[in-house]
């Protein structure tokens, strides 16, 4: 195996970056003439590891028990470095949500391997790992290169484009158990509340809509009609450091250098001023469009498309425009 | 209890934009320093489980002698003990190195029930650290962490914020534990404290002192290289402003556009 590829699963379902991931190391393994495999852990998932096939795994392995049902660092871990060591992968790449953040630096501390955390793209040099990846909080970059036999990353969302399934595509799934003793776990978990049914995560969004200190007037109707906008194009909805400070919205909607980095496709940004934090935030979404009143705005400065005019009309105004059109 | 807390010192949030690559790949980095901005919020929560459980909090850093100045930043928030971990065989540490010179430490220190840190530098981002802390101590990890609700009968239970919701999970002492943001308010220094931080004594201890192996800490043991550091691409776009005669057809217009673009 020259690549292993972590896929991670909510209540059976694969966070959409997992197949990112993957599809990218489906390009490195072929040009190393390599063989990439898959992991899924959890409980009642074969339907994953078969839809990890058809992205592109030659082999998966499908590991289930209803001690894997919930992500416990120490069972999960141990089946990973199981692998590794049984198939000396010379990448493993896991997706950088908070979890797989976690469960590759375990990996990869235990193994004693380099890892590259929240990479933004991966190719290969002189036949190893080269990853880059954003520093000082977005306002640099470098290219990690690795020392040893091992190159761990992890990857963050909506770097790469999901691959196409080809539902007929060959592989092997190759089940097997936990590797850990099942009882006496150090982690318990007590509950676990849903937060998200329905909504977009801001990471994996194709679109956002965002909202800043413009809202200010009233920030009540101001972020509802930023939301309206963002379920009217199926989007997430995001907000500056400005209005999460001044408590208009709660911090999970936070972009920016101390809030999530994100790369949408379409990023719309209502009565944000577009202060560099907030830029080391979306900097790289694909397209950037401005509403500011203020026509001096520096976000008008990187926009792709600017109006100067009233949020409080103009945001209404797109929402129903897109209801028209979108049905 | 015992409590430590391992911080960075890290340039000012502000001053970021600012460095140059030539900064970072030397390490020069003219920039303010500072406690790392995350740091403030693992502090703060030393503080406050010293408060609500009894015991000691300890904060300690590897750094050069001027990392001292992060050290006294947290003195002068309430915290009594400092610990500056400084040795020419520790520069170029990777996150590994890092998290072996801090176990030593805190092995030295006296048993840690809980160790906390921040979610992640805002220099290196990785947040490797606790990870890597958390593994060479032996202790169970806990991340994302927005609420500590219990610590009793040999387990801590927190609340950790993760993509799909809450998770309320315990897990057996010793502990790291990193912390979000959400978790407190930092406080400020006090006028007390920053007078009692100047007068502080910061023992440094070196690697002698730790009982650690120069082959395992230092560039030479680091498995990950930076290289060809760089600014970001800039966006090389020209704003199109969008105005119509009426804020209706402005609306119809950019919607036009952005469908053309086929983002939408």
């Amino acid at each position: 195996m020259s690549i292993l590829v972590y896929i991670e699963q909510f209540d059976g379902k694969a966070a959409p970056v997992s197949w990112e991931v993957l599809g990218k190391a489906r390009e490195l393994a072929d040009q190393m003439s390599g063989k990439l495999a898959a992991v899924v852990i959890g409980n009642d998932i074969e339907a994953v590891a078969k839809e990890a096939v058809s992205y592109g795994a030659d082999a998966v392995h499908l590991v289930e028990d209803a001690s894997l049902a919930a992500f416990r660092i120490d069972p999960y871990a141990a089946v990973v470095e199981d692998l590794v060591k049984a198939h000396s992968p010379k990448i493993v790449l896991f997706p950088a949500t908070v979890r797989g953040r976690d469960l590759s630096a375990v990996v990869a501390c235990d193994m004693n391997a380099g890892l590259a955390a929240d990479c933004s793209d991966l190719s290969l040099t002189n036949g190893g790992l080269a990853a880059v990846r954003p520093v000082f909080s977005g306002n640099l970059l470098t290219t990690v290169l690795f020392n040893g036999p091992l190159a761990v990353a992890s990857v963050r969302a909506r770097s790469f484009p999901p691959p196409e399934a080809n539902p007929g595509r060959a592989g092997e799934i190759l089940k097997s158990g936990p590797v850990a003793p099942t009882s006496g776990m150090r982690e318990e978990i007590k509950s676990f509340e849903v937060s998200t049914t329905g909504e977009v995560s801001l990471t994996d969004a194709k679109i956002i809509v965002s909202g800043g200190r413009g809202v200010a007037k009233d920030p009540e109707l101001g972020f509802k009609l930023v939301k309206e906008l963002a379920d009217t194009l199926g989007g997430a909805m995001g907000a500056s450091r400005a209005a999460v400070d001044a408590g208009y919205i709660p911090y999970k909607h936070q972009v920016g250098q101390t809030g999530k980095v994100v790369r949408p496709d379409l990023y719309i940004a209502n009565g944000i001023s577009g202060a560099i934090q907030h830029l080391a935030g979306m900097g790289n979404a694909k397209i950037i469009v401005a509403i500011n009143k203020d026509a001096e705005a520096p976000i008008f400065s990187v926009a792709n498309y600017g109006v100067v005019g009233d949020l409080y009309e103009v945001v209404p105004a797109l929402t129903a425009e897109f209801r028209k059109r979108l049905g | 209890m015992n409590f430590v807390v391992c911080v960075k010192q890290t340039p000012d949030t502000a001053e970021l934009p600012k460095i140059s690559a030539a900064e970072a790949v030397s390490g020069d980095i003219k920039a303010t320093l500072v406690l790392n901005p995350w740091d403030e919020f693992a502090v703060e929560e030393g503080l406050l489980l010293e408060d609500r459980f009894g015991g000691d909090v300890t904060v300690v850093t590897v750094g050069p002698e001027k990392a001292t100045e992060a050290l006294k930043d947290a003195i002068a928030r309430g915290v009594k003990s400092a610990v500056l971990l400084d040795d020419p065989a520790f520069a170029g540490s990777d996150a590994w190195g890092t998290a072996a010179i801090l176990a030593a430490a805190i092995k030295k220190n006296g048993p840690a029930d809980v160790i906390l840190t921040g979610k992640m530098s805002v220099d290196g981002n990785s947040g490797l650290v606790a990870p890597g802390l958390a593994r060479k101590l032996g202790a169970t990890l806990l991340t994302q962490v927005t609420k500590i609700v219990d610590i009793s009968g040999g387990k801590i239970t927190v609340e950790r914020q993760l993509e799909e919701g809450r998770e309320t999970i315990s897990a057996s002492l010793p502990a790291v534990v990193s912390v979000s943001k959400e978790i407190n308010e930092p406080r400020y220094p006090s006028f007390m404290g920053i007078r009692k931080a100047a007068k502080a004594s910061i023992p440094a201890w070196k690697l002698a002192d730790l009982g650690i192996s120069a082959a395992d800490v230092g560039a030479g043991a680091a498995k990950t290289n930076w290289t060809d550091v760089r600014k970001p691409p800039a966006r090389s776009s020209q704003v199109v402003m969008v105005k119509e005669a009426t804020v209706n057809a402005t609306a119809a217009k950019l919607a036009d556009l952005l469908m053309a673009e086929k983002v939408i």
